[in-house]
């Protein structure tokens, strides 16, 4: 729905002389500065030369990359909102990788236990996430893959997770406190 | 003393990607074996690129600095690709029609296509 509304704005704009042009959908607006930024940034770390030539290069090739993808990577974009939702994007890796060191070790263990199979209990289970935003349903879905003995099979637009877990313990943690931790990165 | 770090941190990696790899042979069946694929594979990355990456920053210039930069990028964009791709052949299993292995031999609680 979002995505076709976008869509019409966008395709508005073209003509010269559209008067109801919303402010989100400007050419040079704040989308484009943060792709530019974004996009410079690795630039100058992936070639690290700083002498002007390969600066200018590289103004030019991001200026070009920002304009033409800008608008389909930020829809709609204000500036304090985005700016805490990376905020609290950032604040979540740190507990995403501890969980992640957890989940090796617990794997790991299961892994070299001589008794493997009796410790193992392989089974498909599905919860319905709270969760619509589909940028914070992919951040869910990888988190999930990559934690507690956990594989995400199938997740549905209509927030319906499918996991596969290896064990009991993995299966009953779900979908439990990354589903908080994750909604809460995308609440206003 | 930097050496020492560096030499467990590969080593410490190490031992996740044996777990790994011994984990795709153990396992019973084609969903679990891609647990140990998916995870153990990417903590033994994160570990190794980050004694790799302090090695480089050991140096301490600009070009080190740059070149640790790029060595954790590498783990960043594993981080968000890995999980994508165990998704991607996960779902290739479910449109083939596997069922996972259980204990019990009764097929899963839950429907696949739910």
């Amino acid at each position: 729905m979002n995505d076709s509304s976008q869509m019409e704005t966008t395709c508005a704009s073209s003509p010269p002389g559209s008067v109801k042009e919303p402010v989100k959908s400007r050419r040079f607006g704040l989308a484009f500065w943060l792709t530019f930024a974004i996009s410079m940034a690795t630039w100058m770390v992936l070639s690290g030369l700083f002498d002007v030539f390969h600066l200018t290069l590289g103004v030019i090739g991001c200026a070009i990359v920002a304009d033409l993808n800008a608008r389909a990577m930020w829809p709609d974009v204000k500036l304090g909102h985005t700016l805490r939702q990376w905020r609290r994007f950032v604040a979540y890796v740190p507990w995403l990788l501890w969980q992640v060191w957890l989940a090796n070790l617990h794997l790991l263990r299961l892994t070299f236990h001589p008794r493997m199979m009796q410790l193992i209990n392989p089974r498909i289970v599905s919860f319905k996430s709270r969760i619509h935003n589909q940028m914070g349903m992919f951040i869910l879905a990888n988190s999930i893959t990559l934690t507690p003995g956990t594989v995400t099979v199938f997740a549905s637009v209509m927030g319906r997770f499918t996991v596969h877990a290896i064990d009991d313990a993995s299966a009953r943690a779900l979908p439990g406190e990354m589903e908080d931790r994750v909604a809460k990165i995308f609440e206003d | 003393m930097l050496d020492i770090l560096v030499t467990l941190l590969l080593i410490l990696g190490l031992v996740f990607f044996l777990g790994g790899s011994i984990g795709i042979l153990r396992y019973p069946d084609f969903y679990s074996r891609l647990h140990p694929a998916g995870k153990l594979d990417s903590l033994g990355l994160l570990l190794t690129m980050s004694a790799m990456a302090l090695y480089t920053v050991g140096q301490w210039n600009l070009g080190a600095v740059l070149a640790a930069v790029k060595i954790m990028l590498i783990v960043v964009f594993v981080f968000i690709t890995s999980p994508t791709a165990t998704h991607a052949i996960v779902d290739a299993g479910v449109r083939a029609g596997m069922r996972p292995w259980t204990r019990s031999k009764e097929g899963s609680e839950h429907d696949l296509a739910a």
